[in-house]
């Protein structure tokens, strides 16, 4: 077995066990640091494959960010695990139907004689860069479907920040330009004045 | 190299995970002496600001100081509070200081010193730089405080929100020098005018947000709000004692040096000479990083602490729109032949 047959099954299994601990953990917060976890050995997984750009770029986007927002809601949110459980076999055998569905999918087509012929990594030279190619792509035969998705992804975040702006009456806010325009004489009046006498004390 | 070819014959396929080891001990074994140093830096600058001595009682100068506050610190009992979640509350230090030390692993310290010279070294670099914060999220949790959890979450969303700036300075730079790697783009500066070559006069406004994210971004003074000890004690890791605390200054101060050193390479011109009649040499790096550390600590002397939320308005309603501009000036910039960098 190579170094990097090694390192597959050490990656897959820590995704693998990081998956299971994303739904089996009790607490909210560590479910969320599992799929942090997941995602760094699925970035591992990828860096294998010679796809250093897209690994990165997990760990970047969905660790460095996504994960990072994610975290900061569940940490606030007051979460009644009792409330949770509630209904669990009701919508067992749904769930497991869902799940055999997906297994059988998966077993489908990475089971099939097509897949399995090509399924070994291209391995190009050590001066490729993927970077530089995806970047070609992306802006040359893609790039209607590439300004599409960022099109509607502006969308979502203008619906987003849409849907929480609400003007409330009565808050006070600050106007940091008129602040940074104040000058000296609109602020301080110098007074001249003559000194006092003294008063005679008692 | 020729005098370590014996040594290679002799360990054979050994060799090559045993000279990885060797050399990134030689880049973390100086860096954490650099990070004691500069808190004894910190000091003596402050001092010397505000026309003080500074530490002067440990050997001369206090030059010992550093190693007398590691002992200090190493005594030092490490409490794990009662409510803590102990698992994270341990992993959290170590935490911060790990993408702290990795991100190192692509820095170039000169033309061929590099530990892994990467094509996506920029793109590895603000990965890494990104982890940082999961550490002082996790400390705040799992330290069951509300002090601490208040730290964490402004740390939160601080560092998210300069991250974009800053990733759009990178953006700026990758478009100037054509390239990821870092060596490469400390090559794309290289020119017969010396430090007019470097990125920091066509990028100007970049090299400020830069700078000022980075400053935000290692948590310290003015943005160091994550700790605000005036307001919430001291923030993620008021909960921490002993060598527990001091990882976390640990992994805060090698954040400041990796953000000097990149700083000298995107915008500063990394190993390059700043006049053309001088050799380049790794000695060019040090300075320029030294110089920008100074930054740092004059900073903290000079400014106060900014409120929460001027120091989101600046990320958000000023840098973000700033740097996203300066990605359109520069790529319209280079399609014409006023582009001479």
């Amino acid at each position: 077995m190579s170094f990097i047959d090694v390192a597959f099954y050490l990656f897959a299994s820590i995704t693998v066990m990081a998956g299971m601990g994303v739904i089996v953990a009790r607490n909210p917060v560590h479910a969320a640091l599992f799929l942090v976890l997941a995602f760094c050995s699925a970035a591992g997984i990828w860096m294998l494959l010679e796809a250093e750009f897209l690994a990165i770029a997990l760990v970047l986007v969905y660790v460095g960010a996504v994960m990072v927002l994610f975290l900061f809601v569940v940490m606030m949110l007051d979460i009644n695990l009792v409330q949770l459980r509630e209904g669990f076999w009701r919508w067992f055998p749904f769930g497991a139907l869902l799940a055999g569905l997906m297994v059988f999918e998966m077993v489908w087509v990475l089971g099939s004689r097509q897949t399995s012929e090509v399924a070994t990594a291209v391995v190009h030279g050590a001066d490729y860069s993927n970077t530089k190619e995806l970047g070609r792509l992306i802006y040359t035969d893609y790039v209607y479907p590439f300004e599409i998705a960022a099109v509607i992804l502006l969308v979502a975040m203008v619906a987003a920040i849409a849907l929480t702006l609400r003007r409330r009456a009565g808050v006070k806010s600050q106007n940091v330009a008129d602040q940074v325009k104040v000058k000296k004489a609109d602020r301080l009046r110098v007074v001249s004045m003559a000194s006092e006498k003294k008063v005679a004390s008692k | 190299m020729e005098w370590l070819e014996p040594i290679q014959k002799l360990l054979g396929p050994a060799w090559l995970p045993i000279w990885t080891i060797v050399k990134i001990a030689l880049i973390i074994a100086p860096l954490l002496g650099a990070v004691a140093y500069l808190t004894l830096a910190e000091r003596k600058v402050i001092g010397w600001m505000q026309i003080r001595i500074g530490p002067n009682r440990v050997g001369y100068y206090g030059l010992l100081q550093p190693l007398a506050d590691g002992l200090k610190l190493f005594m030092k009992e490490i409490i794990v509070p009662s409510g803590a979640n102990k698992f994270l509350f341990v992993i959290a230090p170590i935490m911060v200081l790990m993408p702290a030390l990795a991100a190192w692993a692509v820095i170039p310290f000169n033309g061929e010193m590099v530990l892994a010279n990467v094509n996506a070294g920029l793109l590895y670099v603000l990965a890494m730089t990104s982890l940082g914060v999961y550490g002082v999220i996790i400390a705040g949790w799992a330290s069951n405080s509300k002090y601490a959890f208040l730290g964490s979450l402004r740390s939160a969303a601080q560092i998210v929100s300069y991250e974009i700036a800053m990733g759009f300075a990178l953006v700026c730079v990758l478009m100037a020098a054509q390239s990821l790697n870092l060596g490469e783009i400390v090559r794309g500066q290289h020119g017969n005018y010396g430090m007019l070559n470097w990125y920091f006069i066509p990028l100007f406004p970049m090299f400020m947000v830069y700078l000022i994210s980075g400053v935000a971004e290692t948590n310290r003074a003015p943005f160091d709000v994550a700790e605000g000890e005036s307001e919430i004690v001291a923030g993620f890791h008021v909960e921490y004692s002993g060598m527990a605390f001091a990882l976390f200054f640990l992994g805060e101060y090698a954040n400041m040096i990796l953000i000097a050193f990149l700083t000298s390479i995107m915008f500063l011109g990394g190993w390059l000479s700043p006049v053309p009649f001088l050799p380049d040499s790794i000695m060019w790096m040090l300075a320029k990083a030294a110089f920008v550390l100074f930054l740092f600590l004059w900073f903290r002397a000079t400014f106060p602490r900014y409120r929460y939320d001027q120091l989101m308005r600046l990320g958000w309603k000023v840098f973000i729109p700033v740097s996203i501009v300066w990605v359109v000036v520069v790529g319209a910039w280079m399609q014409t032949s006023y582009w001479v960098w």
